[in-house]
C-alpha cells in the first residue's frame, strides 16, 4: 500500500510530466491561456493515460515481451517483439484518444467545441506515449501502471491549470513586447519547474 | 507555382531556410518543445537527437508526400503515424547498435520522436499538400530549425553549467582543480525553459513582425 | 482499382502501409540485433575493467582489446547466491550470463528477502569476475544494484583478495540528477572509495556514505565522502552495498573466499 501511495506522489509531483520531464509541452502552452479550458483538457488527458498505460501493459507482457506468446504455445517462448512497441503503444493511445473524444463530444459539448483541434491531438501528445514508455522502461506491474497512469496525468492536469491561472492574472502586468506570450509562459514554466524541485527530498 | 522547378530554386531555398529563423519550428511554431527541453544537457545529446529529428522529418515527408494522392482520408493521421513511428524505430535500432552508451542516456526521448509535434506538424500540414522533394526539403529544413535550437540551448547549459562543450572542457570546473564554479541551475531542467524564453525574447526583438500583439 | 474513398480500397492501402513498414521495422530489428547485443555487452565488460583499474577513465577501447584483457586476465565464474558456492566452469556460460534478464525470469530468481535497498527479485546466481595476476587472484569484482532516486542503479564494486577493501568501483547505468545525485558516475568520486573497506571487525558490512567529508582511508577506512545536495541518492549507495556485500547478496561467497573454501 506504501508502495503505491510512494509512486502516486512521485509521479503527481517529484516527477511531474510537465514540469520535470517538460512533455506535452505543446498543448500545455497552447491550451494554458484560460483556466477552463486547462481544466477541460487536463481532465481528457488524465482519462487517456488511465486508458492506455495499464492496457500497453498487459499488451507487452502477454504479447511483445520476450517469452511473452508462450501462452500461446511454449514454443514460442522465444520471440521478442519488443521492438514493435513503439507502435503498439501509438495505436492504443490513438484508438483511447478517439474514444474519449467521442465521449466529450456526447456529454460535453461545449467543452468539445472550446478544445477544438487540441482533443484529438491528445493522441500525439508526448504525456500519453511517454507514460508507456516510462512503464515499460521501469518494468512496472499491472497495478503500479494503473497507479502510474492517474498520477501523472493527474501531475499534469494540475501543472496546466496553474499555468493557466498564472497567465490569466498576467494579462494585467506589464510584460515587454518581444516578452508577451510566449516568451514569458516558457519563462513562467521554468520557475514553476523550478518551484516543483522542491518536492524532490520527500521519501516516503 | 512553378510544378517542376529547378531543385534548388527560390522558392525550393524559401522551404529550406525558412524554418532555420523566420519559421523556426520551436521558436515561431511553437512545435516539438518537449524533446528539446531534456535532452539540451550536453551537446552530443543535443546533435544525436537533432539528426534523428531531422532524418525522421525528412523522411516522413518524403514517404507521406509519395502516397498522398493514394491515402484515403479517413486514415491519413494513422497512416501517417505509422510511417513516422517505423521510421523512428529504426533510428532507435541503428542507435542502439552504434552509440550504445549515448541511446541509454537518451531513453524514451528516441521514442518520443513519434509525437514530436514538428514531425506530424509538417507531414500534415506540408506533406500532404506537397511534391515529393519539397516535402524533403521541408523536411530537413524544419529538423535543421530544430536541431539549431537544441544546440544553442546545449551550448549554454553545457558551458555554463560543467564548463564544458562537447566534453572539452573550456572552463576549467573547480571539483577538477580549475577556477569555474559552475551554475549547477544550467544542469537542472527549468534552465532550458529559461534559456528558451530568453532566446524568444531576442528572436522577437530582432524580429518584430512575430510579436504577439494582445 | 476501387475507388479511394471506398472501404475496400482503405483496407487494401492499410495492409499494404501496415506491410511494407513491418518490413522495414522487422529487417532493422532482427539485422542490428547482434550488433545491439554485442554493443551491450562491450559496454559491461568495459565497466568491470574500469572498477578494476584495468582501463582509464576516459580512454576508448575496441572490443579485440576488452577480449584480449578477458581472456589473459580474467576469470568469470557464476556464484550461486544462497550458498555461496562457485558454479562448476562447464556448467554454465559465466561469461555469457544475463545477470539483469535471470532476476526478471521467475524460473532463475526469487523473491528477495525484505530489504531497504528496493530490491524485489534475486537471481538465483551472480557473476563474479576473478581478476588474476599471474596465477593467484588479485581482486574480485561484483555485481552491485538498487534503487536509487529515480531508477534502478548498476555498477561493479571491486575488492581486494581480503574481499573487503575496496580496489575501484563503476555506476554505469543510473537515472539520477545530472550534476547532483549523477555524480555517483564521475571518476573522481568514485577514486575516493579505494582503499575503503566494505566490512567492519566482525564482518558487518559497514561501508556508508556520509553527507559531508569523510577522513582518510587509512584512518576513516568506513565512511565515503557524501555528495552535496544529493541525500537520496547517497543514502541510496550505502544501502545497495550493504546489501550486496551482505548475506543476502555475496556475502556467503566472500566468507568462502575469506576461509579458503574457493574452488
Amino acid at each position: 500500500m506504501e508502495h503505491f501511495a510512494n509512486l502516486a506522489i512521485r509521479s503527481i509531483f517529484l516527477e511531474n510530466m510537465a514540469l520535470a520531464y517538460f512533455l506535452g509541452m505543446c498543448s500545455f502552452l497552447a491550451c494554458s491561456k484560460k483556466v477552463e479550458t486547462a481544466i477541460g483538457l487536463g481532465v481528457a488527458v488524465i482519462f487517456v493515460q488511465v486508458l492506455t498505460v495499464p492496457l500497453n501493459n498487459l499488451l507487452l507482457h502477454y504479447l511483445l515481451a520476450e517469452g511473452a506468446l508462450s501462452w500461446i504455445s511454449p514454443s514460442l517462448a522465444t520471440v521478442n517483439l519488443s521492438f514493435l512497441s513503439f507502435i503498439l503503444f501509438i495505436g492504443t493511445v490513438a484508438a483511447a484518444t478517439q474514444i474519449v473524444e467521442m465521449a466529450v463530444d456526447r456529454y460535453a459539448p461545449k467543452l468539445y467545441a472550446t478544445l477544438g483541434v487540441f482533443l484529438p491531438l491528445i493522441a500525439v501528445n508526448c504525456v500519453i506515449l511517454a507514460g508507456s514508455l516510462f512503464m515499460q522502461e521501469r518494468d512496472y506491474s499491472f497495478a503500479e501502471s494503473v497507479v502510474f497512469g492517474v498520477g501523472s496525468g493527474f501531475g499534469w492536469a494540475i501543472a496546466i491549470v496553474a499555468m493557466a491561472a498564472i497567465r490569466e492574472k498576467m494579462t494585467y502586468s506589464h510584460v515587454p513586447d518581444g516578452l508577451k506570450g510566449l516568451g514569458i509562459t516558457f519563462i513562467t514554466a521554468g520557475l514553476m519547474s523550478l518551484a516543483f524541485m522542491m518536492f524532490s527530498g520527500i521519501q516516503l | 507555382m512553378s510544378a517542376v522547378g529547378m531543385p534548388l530554386g527560390r522558392e525550393e531555398r524559401k522551404v529550406l531556410f525558412d524554418p532555420l529563423i523566420l519559421n523556426n519550428p520551436i521558436g515561431v511554431q511553437v512545435l516539438g518543445i518537449c524533446s528539446a527541453l531534456a535532452v539540451t544537457t550536453r551537446m552530443d545529446k543535443a546533435l544525436v537527437m537533432g539528426i534523428g529529428v531531422t532524418l525522421v522529418t525528412a523522411l516522413a515527408n518524403l514517404a507521406v508526400s509519395l502516397v498522398r494522392s493514394y491515402t484515403p482520408g479517413s486514415i491519413r493521421i494513422i497512416v501517417q503515424l505509422s510511417i513516422i513511428a517505423s521510421l523512428v524505430i529504426v533510428f532507435d535500432q541503428i542507435l542502439k547498435a552504434t552509440l550504445y552508451e549515448l541511446s541509454l542516456e537518451l531513453s524514451v526521448f528516441v521514442g518520443l520522436i513519434i509525437t514530436n509535434c514538428i514531425v506530424m506538424g509538417r507531414a500534415e500540414g506540408y506533406a500532404m499538400q506537397n511534391g515529393p522533394w519539397r516535402s524533403l526539403l521541408d523536411g530537413i529544413g524544419n529538423g535543421l530549425g530544430y536541431s539549431l535550437v537544441l544546440m544553442l540551448v546545449a551550448f549554454s547549459r553545457e558551458l555554463l553549467g560543467a564548463g564544458k562543450v562537447f566534453g572539452v572542457t573550456l572552463l576549467p570546473v573547480v571539483s577538477e582543480g580549475g577556477w569555474y564554479v559552475p551554475n549547477g541551475l544550467m544542469l537542472l531542467a527549468p534552465s532550458a525553459l529559461f534559456v528558451i524564453g530568453l532566446l524568444i525574447w531576442a528572436l522577437r526583438v530582432w524580429k518584430p513582425q512575430l510579436q504577439e500583439k494582445d | 482499382m476501387p475507388q479511394r474513398e471506398s472501404t475496400r480500397y482503405t483496407i487494401l492501402f492499410a495492409t499494404v502501409v501496415c506491410v511494407v513498414c513491418a518490413l522495414l521495422v522487422s529487417v532493422a530489428a532482427v539485422s542490428l540485433q547482434p550488433r545491439q547485443a554485442a554493443a551491450a555487452r562491450l559496454y559491461m565488460e568495459k565497466n568491470v575493467l574500469l572498477a578494476a583499474g584495468l582501463l582509464e577513465p576516459g580512454s576508448e577501447v575496441t572490443a579485440q582489446e576488452v577480449n584480449r584483457i578477458f581472456d589473459e586476465r580474467i576469470r568469470v565464474r557464476l556464484v550461486d547466491l544462497a550458498t555461496g558456492e562457485l558454479v562448476a566452469e562447464d556448467k554454465m556460460d559465466a561469461r555469457g550470463y544475463d545477470q539483469r534478464k535471470a532476476r526478471g525470469d521467475p524460473a532463475t530468481s526469487r523473491v528477495a528477502p525484505p530489504n531497504n535497498a528496493g530490491i524485489g527479485r534475486l537471481p538465483n546466481l551472480g557473476v563474479v569476475y576473478f581478476i588474476m595476476k599471474g596465477d593467484a587472484v588479485d581482486q574480485i569484482v561484483i555485481a552491485v544494484e538498487g534503487l536509487g532516486m529515480w531508477g534502478t542503479i548498476y555498477g561493479f564494486l571491486s575488492l581486494d583478495r581480503d574481499t573487503t577493501t575496496v580496489r575501484g568501483l563503476t555506476y554505469y547505468d543510473q537515472k539520477e540528477t545530472p550534476g547532483l545525485g549523477g555524480e555517483i558516475a564521475n571518476p573522481k568520486w568514485q577514486a575516493l572509495w579505494r582503499g575503503r573497506k566494505g566490512f567492519d571487525e566482525q564482518w558487518n558490512a559497514r561501508i556508508t556514505v556520509i553527507k559531508g567529508q569523510a577522513g582518510a582511508p587509512e584512518v576513516d577506512p568506513l565512511r565515503v565522502d557524501g555528495l552535496s545536495g544529493a541525500t537520496v541518492t547517497s543514502n541510496a549507495i550505502t544501502r545497495l552495498m550493504q546489501f550486496w556485500l551482505s548475506d543476502n547478496g555475496y556475502g556467503k561467497f566472500l566468507k568462502r573466499i575469506r576461509e579458503g573454501t574457493k574452488t
